[in-house]
């Protein structure tokens, strides 16, 4: 138990130990571990031991890091939109999922849809959470109509949509897509898949 | 062995009634992670294992996602999410082959997924590519992400003031960014301490990049060039006669909204070469239509690269696949350098107990690893959740 209290510790001052020091704390571990009494082995072990402490892993906390980081403005501006307003107009929107069936739901005006289609159950991934650094919450508008409601993606939204799995002339990305008032009965169809993690070495497929 | 048993010892307090469906994954990069999700998700009697040989969990989103794209590493808070899962664990420090065989996992488990990444790296093949100052870009990539395995990189910043990345993809540009940013902007991310001691005294002031094909064909992508373009006080030169197009170019831009998007990006920013360059500004140079030929041995420092030998080439239409390959033209330059990155490509290690495609540098069969799984659909969503992030 020693060992591994040794190890979270240095995860949290190092973010790194040295591979020997871990690989004896592990052998440490090991050989405790089957001595050990069972609710101390899940402690040591798997779950509650190591889950707790993964978000106190990495060096730096990355939300904090993007507060500093020049996307900010994108994310504060168009993820968090829901503040305020009480008697918040709503639009209807419907997400079409790719075995075609379709999920009726209200959304306030000012809300993106990547986080209508989160509070909603309706599966979307956006595993950048609105920063413009995926293409995982690639919707694809149904109606050219309503395509052309939206004002045009930006430089930066266009290089993520990329990277979509499947482009399509209607695609835009779910987070940069705001409700409004004239969007009202608006369809979007969800892809077949996306994309999901473009790590920087990655090499996309030509559309 | 122990650990082993520590497994063996840790399934029998398991107390989901009927049998649990129990998958190991090894490696907790996004592909384990994602693996690890869709398992969770589509079985509710699945029990997942990912473990990983390092201590930290998330693979490349820690060693490969650049310092300055923290935006990008989102994605772990989604992961930690997975791993809060009831019925998934994490188990760092342990590694397939040293701590545990496959052998012993596959009868551990009902599954076992490999995604445990790519973590060596293609060679040139060409003379010299031995003499110190000559790295992978990997290598770099982990020395600045602080990775255990390459802390000790200590890369020579100092003795010279040019550096040659070899390969035109977003690794090769995340190379050229960390050294060409200025340090003040790096110290407000996560890069290593190391890393940023060492590059705030570096001496590295120009950065080729060398393809071997034209700007129609470079791999990085749009967000990267734009991010290297846009770095404070960069002088870029691009030659104005690398962005003309063929009209077997023209035809591949038309189909390709990415490649067309980089060669508008890069016709905006190959500016007629002006010549007021402030004295110690710092330079990046898209090089293209050279292929490495040799490297050259610095004069004053035996066993160290001075210098890089380069070949023209041209374009000429594969009969096999239809792509433009690059051929020699027998046309030779050289160029100074004491700094070498080789971006041209990941490998991955192969693993006892499954056949390896030393070729390709791939497993040759990823239904080996599954072959324990009757559940169809699960293995179907498993290995096309695989293939995504792989290829």
């Amino acid at each position: 138990m020693v060992g591994f209290q040794n190890l979270r510790l240095a995860h949290r001052l190092t973010g790194y130990v040295s591979r020997s020091t871990c690989e004896l704390l592990l052998k440490i571990g090991c050989r405790g571990y089957c001595t050990e009494i069972s609710n101390r082995v899940r402690n040591l072990f798997p779950l509650n031991y190591i889950s707790a402490p993964l978000a106190c892993i990495p060096r730096t906390s990355y939300t904090d890091l993007l507060r500093y980081s020049s996307t900010q403005g994108l994310r504060h501006e168009q993820f968090c939109t829901t503040a305020g307003n009480e008697e918040m107009q709503k639009i209807s929107v419907t997400f079409v999922d790719k075995d075609g069936e379709e999920n009726h739901i209200k959304v306030p005006v000012g809300m993106s849809m990547l986080e209508a289609a989160h509070e909603n159950d309706i599966e979307l991934e956006g595993a950048c959470e609105a920063s413009l650094a995926c293409s995982t919450c690639h919707v694809i508008v149904m109606d050219m109509e309503y395509y052309n409601k939206l004002e045009d993606p930006t430089d930066e939204e266009n290089d993520m949509l990329d990277l979509a799995f499947a482009l399509t002339d209607r695609s835009r990305l779910g987070c940069q897509v705001i409700a409004k008032p004239e969007l009202d009965g608006i369809r979007l169809a969800l892809p077949v898949a996306t994309r999901n993690f473009a790590v920087d070495g990655y090499k996309p497929k030509p559309h | 062995m122990a650990l082993s048993r520590a497994l063996n010892f840790c399934r029998s307090f398991s107390t989901v009634s009927s049998e649990p469906l129990r998958v190991c994954i090894v490696g907790s990069g996004p592909a384990g992670f994602y693996t690890a999700d869709k398992i969770l998700k589509a079985h509710e009697g699945a029990e997942v294992d990912i473990v990983d040989r390092l201590p930290t969990p998330f693979g490349l989103v820690r060693s490969g996602v650049a310092p300055d794209h923290p935006e990008t590493k989102v994605v772990t808070n989604q992961f930690s999410r997975v791993a809060q899962n009831r019925r998934c664990s994490f188990i760092g420090n342990v590694s397939l082959g040293a701590s545990i065989s496959l052998a012993e996992l596959r009868e551990l488990y009902d599954a076992v997924v490999l995604s445990y990444g790519a973590e060596s790296d293609q060679a040139l093949g060409i003379p010299r590519e031995d003499l110190s100052g000559i790295y992978a870009a990997r290598e770099f990539v982990w020395w600045y992400n602080g990775h255990p395995d390459c802390r000790n990189l200590a890369p020579d910043l100092k003795s010279s003031d040019t550096a040659v990345i070899i390969g035109q993809g977003n690794v090769a540009l995340d190379v050229a960014r960390i050294l060409l940013r200025p340090t003040s902007e790096l110290a407000t991310t996560d890069i290593s301490c190391h890393a940023l001691a060492a590059l705030s005294e570096s001496s590295i002031r120009k950065v080729y990049l060398v393809g071997r094909r034209g700007a129609a064909q470079a791999a990085f992508t749009a967000k990267e060039l734009r991010e290297v373009l846009r770095i404070k006080d960069l002088s870029v030169g691009i030659r104005q006669a690398d962005l003309s197009k063929t009209p077997v170019d023209e035809e591949e831009l038309k189909n390709n909204r990415i490649k067309r998007r980089i060669h508008e990006l890069l016709s905006k920013a190959a500016t007629p070469a002006t010549s007021e360059c402030n004295p110690g500004q710092k330079e990046l140079h898209f090089v293209f239509f050279r292929k490495p030929d040799r490297f050259l041995e610095s004069d004053c420092r035996s066993g160290h690269v001075g210098g890089l030998r380069m070949e023209r080439t041209i374009l000429k239409e594969d009969v096999g696949s239809g792509k433009q390959i690059a051929v020699g033209t027998g046309l030779f330059e050289e160029m100074e350098c004491g700094l070498v990155l080789k971006s041209v490509g990941y490998k991955s290690i192969p693993v006892a107990g499954l056949p390896f495609d030393h070729r390709k540098a791939l497993i040759a069969a990823w239904s080996l690893t599954l072959a324990n799984l009757d559940d169809q659909d699960l293995l179907f969503q498993v290995l096309f959740q695989m293939f995504r992030d792989v290829f």
